[in-house]
């Protein structure tokens, strides 16, 4: 691997995606991308007692899924790259209890899957692990009951509120193999622009998506026709309406390639009562593992820039006045043949 | 009448809390506590209990009685005991609330599980 | 793989990071958030709220009609029927969808209390009863119990200042 420009990493040896595991919770499976997942729950509480056992159900279910469908087991994944949103981590922490895989614990808010990503991207391409897996969960009820009310609380969100995604998704890394491969990625800064309303996180975050975008291509000197699509992780309606706006006051010709938003794919606006969108590490993770890696197996996509987004608050930190710094971490996938 | 007296009153109390989530941008917690510190001062004021007689449920029922039970209690002990009936009183006219939602909580805790 | 592509000459390519000022983009962000729909919101609210009051104005009056309660004592009853019902509601998981559409229709009324109550009693069950249930019940109404006590208490001092006569009290 090599380093480009400030913050960003080319990867040579092209780690191969062997195999995802993404599975979701009811509310999800029924959304448009239902189809993509590999497993929908039918209930909230996927048969477990507390919410926060369900989120780690969950990041097991989806590492043990995608170890399965690259026909490698468990104790042969070296490392294990993950992280979730809740305090310390405890979904991932547990589950790699479980895995019983060296873990290395990453804590990037909602840009969690991108951060684990390229994490696992360079273990592999640097021949630190011929096999690596990022993982990362979320879970609405937990999310709800730790940043915000208890989950039967009245309150009434504003339109500018995302709804977590009850979900994990893994990616199981190898040095070769067939798959969409990672090519390059780039380590967001914290970026924060004094954006202080935990309702409104999508604004909070789009200038870290941007600055990430931005770094990106003039670390690897690349513009956006070089990819057929960029996806930020959970923008939704508001950030990813100001991330366009952002871009136009820079003179960045985004319009060149599409840009899309994981936060506005995953459900129907139409049926679905989410406000502006999707949230939650598993958001990204889902979308990219799930829906995006098909498109791209189907031909539809050959190279995607993938930026997962994430807002660093506290409960502490916010009820101190303070404002959210955010983060945004970028990898770049292709299909391909390592 | 009276119902009618009551929707009237019960809604515009609820309405203001609306304008304060809405305009004032105040989540609901804040909200409340803006509306009971009201009651309090309202009964303060001696405007609080004409309210009750004109809407009954509409001006008893909205958090900002609670404000106003609790100064009412205040100043019932103040008139009977002096200065140190401000302390005890307090509690005497809202217990039945504040029992009734901590047993009736603590029980729900005990039969019905969160469906998220 | 991807070209290392020069960009075209003549064209100033963008930084490396967002030349707005915070202040900018803040002011940016504000315009960007979709407006809520403060006027429908306010008649849900009045609406719920007003039923809610008109269902306690009806059980008050089962409580002096049947149950031979006076008028100034009909308001404990009532509030306790109140706060029940909510609860039951709360625990069914009914509360909070109706509270999406109603806002401060559901939030204000007593009912809205006792929903914060409950629902934090319920949802931290899990980490038992001491510590959950009894230690989290108040998460969302503290502030209420709290302030209103408080405010209750300068409320009096205020008022006993403007009636000194009082002080010693034997009214």
């Amino acid at each position: 691997m090599q380093l480009m420009g400030r913050q960003s990493w080319l990867f040579d040896r092209r780690p191969v995606i062997l195999a995802t595991g993404t599975v979701v919770g009811p509310f999800e499976g029924q959304g448009p991308l239902a189809a993509d997942f590999d497993h929908v729950h039918d209930e909230l509480s996927i048969g477990q007692d507390s919410w926060e056992k369900a989120e780690r159900a969950l990041f097991e279910e989806a590492a043990q899924l995608a170890a399965k469908k690259a026909g490698i087991a468990m104790d042969q994944v070296r490392f294990l790259v993950g992280g979730d949103l809740m305090n310390q981590i405890i979904s991932s922490t547990f589950a790699a209890r479980t895995l019983a895989v060296p873990f290395i614990g990453v804590f990037g808010a909602c840009s969690t899957s991108m951060l684990s990503l390229a994490t696992a991207a360079m273990l592999v391409d640097a021949g630190g692990a011929p096999y690596a897996m990022a993982v990362t969960c979320s879970h609405n009820a937990t999310a709800e009951k730790q940043f915000r009310y208890p989950t039967e609380y009245g309150s009434q969100k504003p339109p500018t509120a995302q709804f977590t995604v009850t979900g994990a998704g893994a990616a199981l890394l190898g040095r070769s193999g067939s798959g969409p491969v990672i090519t390059a990625a780039t380590i967001g800064k914290i970026v924060d622009f004094g954006v202080k309303d935990p309702f409104n996180m999508g604004a909070a975050m789009a200038p870290a998506a941007v600055d990430t975008i931005l770094a990106h291509m003039n670390d690897l000197n690349r513009s956006p026709d070089d990819y057929d699509l960029i996806v930020t992780g959970d923008l939704s309606k508001v950030g990813h309406r100001l991330a366009l706006e952002l871009f136009a006051r820079e003179g960045f010709p985004i319009d060149k390639t599409v840009y899309s938003d994981c936060g506005m794919m995953i459900y129907d606006y139409e049926k679905q009562n989410v406000q502006a969108g999707a949230s939650g590490c598993a958001c990204s993770a889902v979308v990219t593992y799930g829906h995006l890696l098909n498109r791209m197996k189907k031909g539809e996509l050959k190279r995607i820039l993938v930026v997962a987004t994430g807002a660093l608050l506290s409960t502490i930190s916010y009820q101190q006045g303070e404002s959210i710094p955010c983060i945004a971490h970028a990898v770049a996938i292709e299909s391909g043949v390592n | 009448m009276d119902l009618v007296r009551a929707f009237l009153v019960g809604g515009a109390i609820c309405l203001v809390g609306q304008l304060l989530m809405d305009v004032f941008k105040m989540t609901a917690p804040y909200a409340m506590t803006a509306l009971v510190v009201s009651g309090a001062v309202l009964d303060g004021l001696g405007w609080y209990d004409p309210l009750i007689d004109f809407a009954g449920a509409g001006a008893t029922v909205p958090i900002t009685s609670f404000g106003n039970a609790l100064f009412h209690g205040a100043l019932q002990e103040l008139e009977r005991y002096g200065w140190i009936g401000i302390i005890t009183g307090m509690f005497e006219v809202t217990s039945a609330g504040i029992s009734a939602a901590i047993i009736f909580s603590f029980l729900a805790a005990l039969v019905f599980r969160p469906k998220g | 793989m991807a070209q290392n592509r020069k960009k075209p000459p003549g064209k100033k390519p963008p930084g490396r990071g967002v030349s707005l000022s915070p202040e900018e983009y803040r002011t940016l962000a504000k315009q960007a958030e979709p407006k809520r729909n403060a006027f429908a919101n306010a008649v849900r609210a009045f609406l719920v709220g007003g039923l809610i009051c008109v269902i306690g104005q009806l059980v008050q009056t089962v409580y002096i009609e049947w149950f031979g309660f006076e008028k100034k004592e009909a308001g404990n009853p009532t509030v306790a029927t109140m706060i029940l019902l909510s609860v039951l509601l709360t625990g069914f998981g009914v509360y909070d969808k109706i509270a999406q559409w109603a806002g401060a229709g559901t939030a204000v009324p007593v009912t809205g209390f006792a929903n914060s109550m409950a629902s934090a009693a319920i949802e931290h069950r899990s980490e038992g009863f001491v510590l959950g249930v009894g230690g989290k019940m108040f998460k969302v109404a503290g502030p209420v119990i709290v302030f209103g006590t408080v405010a209750a208490f300068l409320v009096a001092i205020v008022y006993m200042m403007f009636h000194p006569e009082l002080i010693k009290g034997g009214k």
